[in-house]
């Protein structure tokens, strides 16, 4: 059986152009040099048909630069991304055409990534009939399936997006997404803005429509409790890389990666009553210039000499479990 | 709950915003207290009036929002008929705000060192040199390491946690009696969140402060705090312990948003949502604010459900509070 997606070797490198004040510090000869962000760095994972992957990390750990490259819109610096077998980069017009409509992005801000001058019915309806996924003449109809799938009134088709919650603006952008019969959704952050209340209709609308259309998501959140009740499995990112992936069950019962130990150990859960906060100690290092060997080993309770000098690479710790942590060679 | 010990008294608080579009009533008949060294959680999603509430008790409420009733009772004193010049002398010494953006204390042109020595100075006659020792102290209790160098920095070259913990440092330099805390890990990251949460609850333990902490996450509180209130739509709905509350929730509104929490949900299965969306607080009609998405909804209900109090120390205000299987 195919993978629905692999990502190999992927790699992403920003360089932050200097500025004017740079620039002219640089002629003068201040040794002024452009930066270049590691936002992601070498990473391997692969998805299968139907599956829901969660992707977990920090600020700044490189989630949605990985989300982007694997929906098309961000051209990696290395590395490439197989959809259903077959390197993305390699594809005739037709087949890369067929590939981003069939790998849709939901994005966190429901608003600023839709067009607030059109109606509701054109920024649903309008990328199905120009990809000739639908007649003109069905886009009415068409257009009010969807609505109906999501939970949106169609009676308000006509409506314009500032007319709306931010829970129906997230609902219309997955009919947006939904509109070009995709099997595979990127959600990046895509309930994060929404009241508590609101989150779980949404939520549940992906489990819903995972099922009825017999989806695939890359689903990434800086929230945990939300990654655990989707996904099927978990990829955990640290500055550019991912330090370990396993399934959702496995990961939330016995994390491996001491990160990953750390991160399950901070998230606030309701049946932990006045507890007493461990925290994991210092900031998340800058990925401009960060930390050698292990990148988490200056806030690691175990860190080792050869922690700082060697990057700990993936490895196997269990079937279908891999973590990139040196205490794993030791025992 | 209400002893007169209290160091907060909260009574019948209402603070109403008067816009051309109608009367909003942010804050709508809010009361509870906190005493020395308890941490209450005040817990509601967007637009509740859980800020509005917090900017209340700091006097801080600009037109077209003003207080129209209630008291605030502070060590007993209702700060509500204050001068503004007494409320200027607690602000920043007795009682401190932190907000969800550090910004709001932190001036982005001047030194921390300045700011925080400017702090204490405002509100004690103090030479220049313990002033900064007491900021440097400040800097180290909330876990800034090097303190005496980071007193020379300038807000922005802190990262967003970092600059948190200046700002609850600023707001404890005169040992307050009450902080407000509004979303103050709301921006930040799970193990930079636990980070805040360590040093506010090491805190409130060692120096006796009494705690208010805002947010919408449910979690967070029942980690940190000694009670609850619930808010929805400017008014209290639920407040009791927070065992109380979290193990055997009366409202409806609290069972939903309970049930709304996806790590407290078997995985991958539906979470018992409650339906609809929060009203808008501009003109809201009378009655129970929560029936068009309440499940028990009843004639009744349409009009203005009172606080009753089913368990000792436990209060709810619904019509028909959720009690069953419970003793
Ligand atoms: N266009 C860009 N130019 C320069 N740097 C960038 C650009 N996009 C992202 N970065 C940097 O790459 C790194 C990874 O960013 P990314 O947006 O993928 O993080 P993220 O994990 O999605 O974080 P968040 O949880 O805050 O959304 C960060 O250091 C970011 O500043
Ligand atoms: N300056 C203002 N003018 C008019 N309405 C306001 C103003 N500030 C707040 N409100 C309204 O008061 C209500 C409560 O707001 P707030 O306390 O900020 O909510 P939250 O619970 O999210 O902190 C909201 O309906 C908000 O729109
Ligand atoms: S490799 Fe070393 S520093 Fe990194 S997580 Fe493992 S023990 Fe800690
Ligand atoms: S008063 Fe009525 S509508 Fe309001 S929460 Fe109770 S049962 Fe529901
Ligand atoms: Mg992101
Ligand atoms: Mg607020």
């Amino acid at each position: 059986m195919n993978t629905m997606l692999e990502a190999r070797d992927l790699t992403k490198r920003f360089v932050k152009t200097l500025d004017l004040a740079g620039k002219i510090a640089q002629k003068l000869g201040a040794g002024v040099r452009e930066e270049v962000v590691h936002a992601v760095n070498h990473v391997d994972f692969s998805i299968d048909p139907g599956e829901v992957v969660g992707l977990v990390g920090e600020s700044g750990c490189g989630k949605s630069t990985v989300g982007r490259m694997v929906a098309g819109i961000l051209p990696p610096t290395e590395g490439k991304i197989l959809f259903k077998g077959t390197d993305v980069a390699g594809m005739d017009d037709a087949d890369s055409k067929t590939a981003a409509l069939q790998i849709q992005m939901i994005f966190q801000d429901p608003f600023a990534s839709l067009n607030p001058r059109m109606r509701v019915q054109d920024i649903i309806g309008e990328a199905p009939t120009i990809h000739g996924i639908i007649k003109r003449a069905e886009t009415a109809a068409y257009v009010e399936d969807i609505m109906l799938r999501v939970g949106l009134d169609p009676d308000y088709r006509r409506r314009y997006p500032h007319q709306f919650s931010g829970g129906q603006r997230q609902r219309i952008g997955i009919a947006r997404a939904l509109a070009v019969k995709p099997e595979f959704l990127v959600c990046d952050e895509a309930i994060a803005a929404l009241d508590v209340s609101i989150q779980a209709q949404v939520l549940n609308l992906f489990i819903g429509l995972r099922e009825d259309l017999n989806l695939t998501y890359l689903f990434i959140s800086h929230d945990l409790g939300v990654v655990e009740h989707i996904s099927d499995r978990v990829i955990i990112m640290y500055l550019g890389r991912i330090i370990e992936i396993a399934p959702t069950e496995e990961l939330f019962k016995s994390p491996n990666h001491p990160y990953t130990k750390a991160l399950l150990n901070e998230v606030p859960r309701l049946d932990a009553r006045r507890r007493d906060f461990a925290p994991v100690a210092g900031e998340i290092p800058s990925p401009i210039d960060p930390p050698s060997g292990c990148h988490f080993h200056p806030r690691c309770p175990h860190a080792t000499e050869r922690c700082r000098n060697e990057v700990p690479v993936l490895k196997a710790v269990a079937p279908g479990r891999v973590s990139a942590c040196h205490l794993n060679d030791t025992h | 709950m209400t002893s007169a010990r209290s160091t907060l008294q909260v009574e019948g608080l209402e603070t109403y915003f008067f816009t051309k579009a109608g009367v909003v009533k942010a804050v709508d008949g809010v009361s509870f207290a906190v005493g020395r060294g308890e941490v209450m959680g005040l817990v509601g999603e967007s637009g509740c009036g859980k800020s509005v509430t917090g900017f209340s008790i700091m006097g801080l409420v600009d037109p077209p929002g003003r207080i129209v009733g209630g008291q605030v009772l502070f060590n007993g004193e209702n700060l509500l008929t204050a001068s503004e010049e007494h409320m200027r002398a607690l602000r920043g010494s007795r009682i401190a705000m932190i907000f969800q953006d550090p910004m709001m204390t932190l001036n982005p042109v001047l030194r921390i060192d300045t700011q925080m020595i400017e702090t204490i100075r405002a509100h004690e006659r103090i030479d220049h040199a313990s002033a900064r020792q007491r900021a440097r102290d400040a800097l180290g209790q909330v876990g800034i390491p090097s303190p005496d160098e980071r007193l020379r920095a300038y807000p922005h070259q802190f990262s967003g946690g970092m600059r948190q913990r200046v700002a609850i440092a600023i707001a404890l330099l005169n040992k307050p009696d009450l902080i407000i805390a509004d979303e103050p890990t709301t921006a930040l990251d799970v193990t930079i969140q636990g980070q805040i949460l360590y040093e506010a609850q090491k805190l409130c333990r060692e120096l006796g402060m009494a705690l208010i902490w805002i947010t919408h996450d449910l979690a967070v509180v029942a980690g940190l705090a000694d009670k609850i209130c619930v808010m929805y739509a400017g008014k209290i709905v639920e407040q009791g312990l927070v065992d109380d509350v979290l193990d055997h929730p009366v409202h409806p509104y609290t069972v939903g948003l309970i049930g709304s929490v996806p790590s407290h949900n078997p995985r991958g299965q539906p979470l018992a949502q409650i339906p609809g969306m929060t009203p808008s607080l501009l003109n809201l009609p009378p009655g129970c604010a929560f029936r068009t998405r309440c499940s028990r909804a009843s004639g009744i209900c349409e009009q203005e459900p009172r606080l009753s109090e089913p368990r000792s120390g436990h209060k709810v205000r619904c019509f028909h509070p959720c009690l069953e299987g419970h003793a």
